[in-house]
């Protein structure tokens, strides 16, 4: 037999054991370098990542460099609208390690759920609100963090585009002239799960609530490592590097029994336009394919995932599902929420529990937590805001942790 | 018996569309493979059905990603007329179809395709959009996605009770959040200076993105244009 064949043999000793993959042999062109080619040319500004910075290995063997922070916080819409805990948590979590980090007003959604549920823009209107975020950043020297997993993905791909077609980047560069702004492309792009897989060692250290009771399902969110999916991380250690290890491995690392399940691949169901006009499918979905296949195979008590759309559906779609006798209950966090309760965030004040639907008591409870306690101290906040005794809950309220199983 | 080509490609059997010119069908196809994406998204198909596979929307819809790129790459006219009335709007756009060892992005053609149906005002897009207007425009004019307020029993019935709870706490609830740039805002997830909505506006309109609108609901158009203009002018 010929040399360069590979044997059924080889594939299966391959696959015994984790897999180290060899950048040198990558299947596609390194980003890196086009961007550097291109910011020789002056046809781009380069943004580069200042301070303290680790690298990982993303899908090809590449390293991928995360900065731990002076980092311009690219907020979501579904975490700020729906889903304030998420956001919180992320900024709480930068704030016990006084982390230094810029919450920017000089921000727009990057539309992209707008664009995939209704495609009412184009390519150059996408890639110039892209840009215009980009360039708001570079202004004030933080570099990009994106919390939400769409726009990342969104910006993965809207990068390609930028480097591949002179056009485009012509006509982007033509509208943000009119706003008197460069055209900027950080060097990395960088998702806010990355940067608490980079931080799951630090987590752990000050880690005040035991989580070892927790089973623990995690979604993989489709736009974090399906879009441009050589740009994601990926780790021999967790799962054999077969699958990204953002989410599971900072989930492990606090003690939590990540279970497999065998609809791991499968979207939540979101499916952006549907989410909001025809949930007919989301709920069927989520339900079908992702709840109770997890709670027929591991019953879980909890399941993380790292992405705004995917929190809201898995989430909220339990609730009709129980109309229909389907087996359900399962509550859903982030993973930026999970550490944050793990460290002694508030479960209101911080984690915000009170906007999640599916009942989220037994999993407290399971943890030693007493909610009530707590929830009595938000209700007792509230109550001061709705007499004018007290404006909002601040990060003065918020950040000391708590002893939650004392 | 249907033949094998006419199971595959019931629009080359049958022309379903005949309200439509072929001419009219063709000037469609060539907008999407104009686009300047469509070379990355399409590079032939081998039928190995992976894409199909991972698909939620084959699950629930008579939908298949690899249908698409098979009638995009034999250019088949009649079939993507087809796709572009009858399919488009049933998929997730999650893009578990890009595991393609072919390196075809289907979710991707999906978009231009959808593209190219709104900027032609086709009916069949204006029906699938229908009751989403309002989300254009939050995220036109307010440059957010979604706010607290979308948040409303009627809107959301299936999501239960926690819904009308949420309804009338919401304004305390959202006074009770740490971080300064969402704290008690309730018609936008975040606060956004006022330059930067006048540069999300400016990018809407040089950008072609109001053309876009204007075909999809010219009421809408109206709306937005008139405030966008109204802030642009007072700077």
């Amino acid at each position: 037999m010929p040399d360069n064949l590979t044997t059924v043999e080889q594939i299966l000793e391959r696959k015994s054991h984790p897999v180290v993959r060899d950048a040198q042999v990558a299947p596609t062109d390194d980003m890196h370098d086009r961007l550097l080619e291109l910011e020789a040319k002056g046809e781009i500004v380069l943004q580069r990542m200042k301070g303290d910075t680790i690298e990982f290995p993303t899908k090809y063997g590449r390293m991928k460099k995360i900065p731990i922070e002076h980092t311009w916080h690219h907020k979501s819409c579904g975490h700020c609208g729906h889903i304030p805990g998420y956001a919180s948590s992320i900024l709480w979590l930068h704030r016990q390690f006084d982390l230094d980090y810029h919450d920017p007003t000089d921000q727009t959604s990057c539309t992209g759920w707008n664009y995939y549920a209704s495609a009412a823009s184009n390519a150059v209107g996408q890639a110039a609100v892209m840009s215009r975020n980009f360039a708001a950043a570079y202004e004030t020297g933080y570099f990009p963090l994106i919390h939400c997993g769409t726009s990342f993905g969104h910006y993965k791909e809207i990068r390609e585009q930028l480097v591949h077609h002179k056009e485009l980047r012509d006509e982007v560069r033509r509208i943000l002239d009119k706003m008197g702004k460069p055209l900027v492309i950080p060097e990395e792009i960088v998702h806010y799960s990355e940067w608490v897989y980079a931080m799951r060692d630090r987590f752990k250290e000050r880690q005040l609530v035991d989580m070892s009771p927790i089973t623990a399902t995690v979604h993989p969110a489709c736009h974090y490592y399906k879009i441009v999916a050589e740009d994601a991380i990926y780790d021999p250690e967790i799962y054999g590097g077969q699958r990204t290890a953002v989410v599971t491995a900072m989930l492990e690392s606090l003690g939590i029994n990540v279970a497999d399940y065998s609809t791991w691949f499968d979207c939540c169901g979101f499916g952006f336009r549907h989410v909001l006009v025809q949930r007919d499918f989301t709920r069927s979905f989520a339900v079908l394919r992702k709840i109770e296949t997890m709670k027929n195979e591991v019953n879980p008590d909890l399941t993380v995932t790292h992405d705004t759309g995917c929190v809201t559906t898995l989430d909220k779609s339990q609730f009709a599902a129980k109309a229909h006798d389907r087996k359900v209950g399962i509550p859903v966090l982030s993973d930026a929420q999970v550490a944050a309760l793990a460290m002694g965030a508030h479960p209101f004040r911080v984690v915000q529990f009170h906007w999640h639907s599916t009942d989220w008591r037994p999993f407290l409870e399971k943890l030693g937590i007493n909610w009530q306690k707590y929830w009595d101290e938000f209700q007792a906040d509230l109550d001061a805001i709705r007499a004018g005794t007290k404006s909002g809950i601040t990060w003065q309220d918020a950040d000391q942790p708590i002893h939650l199983t004392a | 018996m249907p033949t094998t080509q006419e199971n595959w490609n019931p629009g080359k059997a049958e022309n379903r569309h005949p309200e439509a010119t072929y001419e009219e069908k063709e000037k469609l196809f060539l907008e999407v493979k104009n686009d300047v994406r469509y070379s990355d998204f399409l590079y032939g198909c081998y039928e190995c059905g992976i894409c199909v596979s991972t698909c939620p929307s084959a699950r629930f819809y008579d939908f298949s990603p690899r249908v698409i790129a098979q009638a995009m790459a034999r250019e088949d006219v009649e079939r993507i007329y087809d796709i572009i009335t009858e399919d488009i709007w049933n998929c997730a756009q999650c893009f578990s179809c890009v595991r393609c060892p072919r390196q075809n992005n289907p979710g991707g053609l999906v978009t231009i395709l959808r593209e190219v149906s709104l900027k032609n005002g086709l009916q069949e897009s204006k029906d699938a959009l229908q009751g989403y207007s309002r989300v254009i425009y939050k995220v036109m004019l307010k440059g957010n996605q979604v706010s607290p307020d979308m948040l409303q029993p009627d809107f959301f019935p299936d999501w239960g009770p926690w819904v009308a709870n949420f309804s009338q706490n919401m304004h305390v609830w959202r006074k009770a959040i740490p971080m300064d740039s969402i704290r008690g805002l309730t018609d936008v997830a975040w606060r956004t200076d006022r330059k930067t909505l006048l540069e999300l506006y400016t990018i809407w309109f040089e950008s072609g993105n109001m053309d876009i609108i204007k075909e999809l609901d010219e009421s809408l158009y109206d709306l937005l244009v008139e405030v966008m203009q109204e802030e642009l002018e007072e700077g």
